[in-house]
């Protein structure tokens, strides 16, 4: 077993882009501002302008679309380009770039050019700054083969995942949580890595699974809490990666259980939860105690107001009584 | 410039009576823009192009079995018929990329320039572009990263007066493309886009500031394309008097003419060339259409490096 420190959810991100730009000349980060000392706006970057050179962390225009172009275009030759969207909302004008461009480069090529850029950027809600700062845009990337989807949720899961992320052959859309920045935990010390496509079962249980990832994953243990207190004992799998889709875990556990709740902050309707609750109704229809239910953001621009937003998003609440639907069921 | 000419008229002629089917976006007319920019640059230099490309292709090396091969979506295609016309990429001749979406290549080609600048390279970028693709935001944000980071790269917009059915006139209330740069600080020049040896000076000269560091280059190259935008176009639009305006200046002629003043070739000398072109695209064709389509297998590659846990 190797070491564990214990950091927050920032930090790691900052230590695992701190290693890769070490361990391999090719990394570079660009983006807004993302040099020191204002090292962006979430301060993912702080001291790595300092440490590795303003020729390793390169700050941007406000140009999104250049800033994947360039990306891109330094990927195709060779370099692994990571790259900061600063907050999610703001990657609709980089979307032709990652979504045309570098999503289809290698098929689009037959294998010659492959494009092995990493998108990170932040999904914002939660802190009342409104319609254009808080989406969870994640189901915009699932639904185009080529790129995959990246959403941590917890400290060592941030460095495993954005390290892997990085060094991946293919297109990677890295979704970080503002919310769970300053979530802390333990972290392996060490040059460690956690493969992308699979997920990871936070809390083990044997009456219901509930499949989340990001920021809905601490909802979930919190519904698991009060659903103990019950009796109900639920599982939490956390996917960690949407794109590829860790199915044969989400199956096993569901399978075991026999019932589901889906839960996520992205709008429920055709959301990411759409379709994984179809993947488990299809695959495992005759041992489903009850359908699969959803728990996602509601289909409303988030609003400012504090109570409005929480209003709009999932919470422990609606998971637990999703959850309690499906164990009374088949009562 | 001929065999640019022969692989694009072959294509029409194959797709217009039916041998085989194919989207094209004829580059006819726009053939001296392509042949004095890729002499220009280097076998290890890079062209980002676009779907109305095959001039540039054909200019860069890119062999014709697997340009027309593609085109035709065959398996000896460049992309084994996964790409189109639309998407080819030859790295071997440095075709970087061709792009369908307007004006998405130009930050690309900042991002080619920024590698080889990282790399302490000497290589430069070049990308091609219409008129129409300086009105988007990826042009403005490509031209201005490019400029403020002095990257090596040559943008080339092959300006043919036309997107597809709107004249330039319609889209910019300024009288010179080239005009664009002024607001990125950047050099460039507007050139006779269907005089090859023009377009060869001016682009030799941008690509030698481009690799000793002067940072990057916006050409202008005014020209036309004289067979519409896609393949099939009958060009209601357009004025037949601007037509035969632009067909007195179709640059194949107009250098041939040139070349036979100038003492440098002969008649036989050109012809041997245009038959030497011919036969080389028969040839090509025949090979492509000799191969088989691509396998089904195909759809199982090549989405990502590993296919474990995607979709089907
Ligand atoms: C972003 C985008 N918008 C619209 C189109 C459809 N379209 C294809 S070609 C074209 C005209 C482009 O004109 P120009 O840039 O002058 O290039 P040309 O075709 O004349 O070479 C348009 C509008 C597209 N491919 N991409």
């Amino acid at each position: 077993m190797s070491e564990t420190t214990t950091t927050t959810v920032l930090q790691a991100l900052n230590a695992a882009l701190d290693e890769a730009l070490s361990a391999d000349e090719r990394v570079f980060l660009l983006g807004e501002d993302l040099a020191d000392p204002a090292s962006g706006v979430s301060h993912v970057t702080s001291g790595l302008s300092t440490k590795h050179g303003a020729d390793r962390v390169l700050n941007t225009p406000i140009s999104e679309a250049a800033i994947a172009g360039a990306a891109i275009g330094a990927a195709i030759e060779g370099r692994l380009p990571v790259f900061e969207i600063m907050i999610m909302d703001f990657i609709g004008i980089a979307v032709d770039q990652i979504v045309n461009l570098a999503a289809k480069a290698r098929f689009s090529s037959g294998g010659r050019t492959p494009c092995p850029i990493t998108v990170r950027t932040a999904s914002f809600g939660g802190l009342g700054n409104g319609a254009t700062h808080s989406q969870s845009l994640e189901a915009w990337f699932m639904h185009v083969p080529g790129i995959k989807v990246v959403v941590p949720s917890t400290p060592a899961d941030a460095k495993g995942l954005l390290k892997s992320a990085v060094f991946d052959p293919d297109p990677v859309l890295f979704l970080e949580t503002t919310a769970l920045y300053g979530k802390r935990g333990p972290v392996p010390s060490g040059d460690y890595t956690i493969p992308l496509g699979r997920a990871d079962i936070k809390r083990a249980g044997s009456d219901v699974t509930i499949v989340t990832y990001g920021r809905g994953v601490y909802d979930a243990l919190d519904a698991a809490t009060a659903l103990a207190a019950e009796g109900i004992d639920a599982e939490v799998l956390d996917l960690r990666t949407l794109v590829p889709l860790d199915l044969p875990s989400v199956l096993e556990s569901v399978g075991r259980t026999g019932r589901a709740v889906v839960t996520h902050y992205a709008v429920e309707f055709a959301g990411p939860g759409a379709e994984i609750a179809a993947r488990i109704s299809s695959e495992l229809f005759g041992r489903l105690r009850a359908p699969v239910a959803r728990v996602g953001g509601r289909y409303r621009p988030i609003p400012a107001a504090a109570n409005l937003e929480a209003a709009v998003y999932p919470n422990a609440e609606r998971i637990a009584s999703a959850a309690r639907a499906t164990v009374g069921y088949d009562k | 410039m001929t065999l640019a000419q022969a692989v694009d008229a072959r294509l029409r002629k194959g797709i217009g009576r039916g041998e085989f089917m194919a989207v094209i976006w004829p580059s006819r007319g726009q053939e001296a823009v392509a042949a004095g920019l890729t002499a220009a640059l280097r076998p290890d230099d890079r062209l980002v192009t676009t779907y109305r490309g095959i001039h540039d292709l054909v200019s860069k090396g890119v062999p014709l079995t697997e340009v027309i091969g593609e085109i035709l979506g065959r398996s000896i295609g460049a992309s084994r018929g996964k790409g189109g016309t639309m998407h080819i990429t030859a790295p071997d001749q440095g075709v970087a990329l061709t792009t369908g979406i307007v004006g998405a290549g130009v930050p690309v080609a900042a991002g080619l320039a920024l590698a080889f600048k990282q790399q302490g390279l000497d290589r430069v970028a070049a990308v091609t572009f219409g008129d129409g693709a300086t009105n988007t935001g990826s042009f403005h944000e490509g031209m201005n990263l490019a400029s403020t980071w002095q990257l090596p790269v040559v943008f080339v917009c092959q300006n043919n007066l036309w997107a597809e059915m709107t004249p330039i006139r319609d889209t910019m209330n300024i009288d010179q493309v080239v005009d664009r740069r002024l607001a990125y600080g950047m050099a460039g020049e507007r050139v006779d886009g269907n005089d090859p040896e023009a377009m060869y000076r001016a682009s030799a000269a941008a690509v030698e500031r481009a690799r000793t560091g002067g940072g990057p280059t916006f050409l202008e190259a005014v020209t036309f394309r004289f067979e519409g935008h896609y393949f099939g176009d009958q060009q209601k639009y357009l004025p037949a008097e601007e037509l035969a305006a632009a067909r007195e200046a179709d640059p194949i002629p107009r250098y041939r003419q040139k070349l036979l003043d100038a003492g440098v070739l002969s008649e036989d000398d050109l012809t041997a060339i245009d038959t030497d072109a011919t036969a080389r695209v028969d040839a090509a064709l025949a090979e492509v259409l000799a191969a088989p389509a691509p396998e089904l297998t195909e759809l199982e590659q090549d989405v990502f490096v590993d296919m474990e846990g995607i979709p089907s």
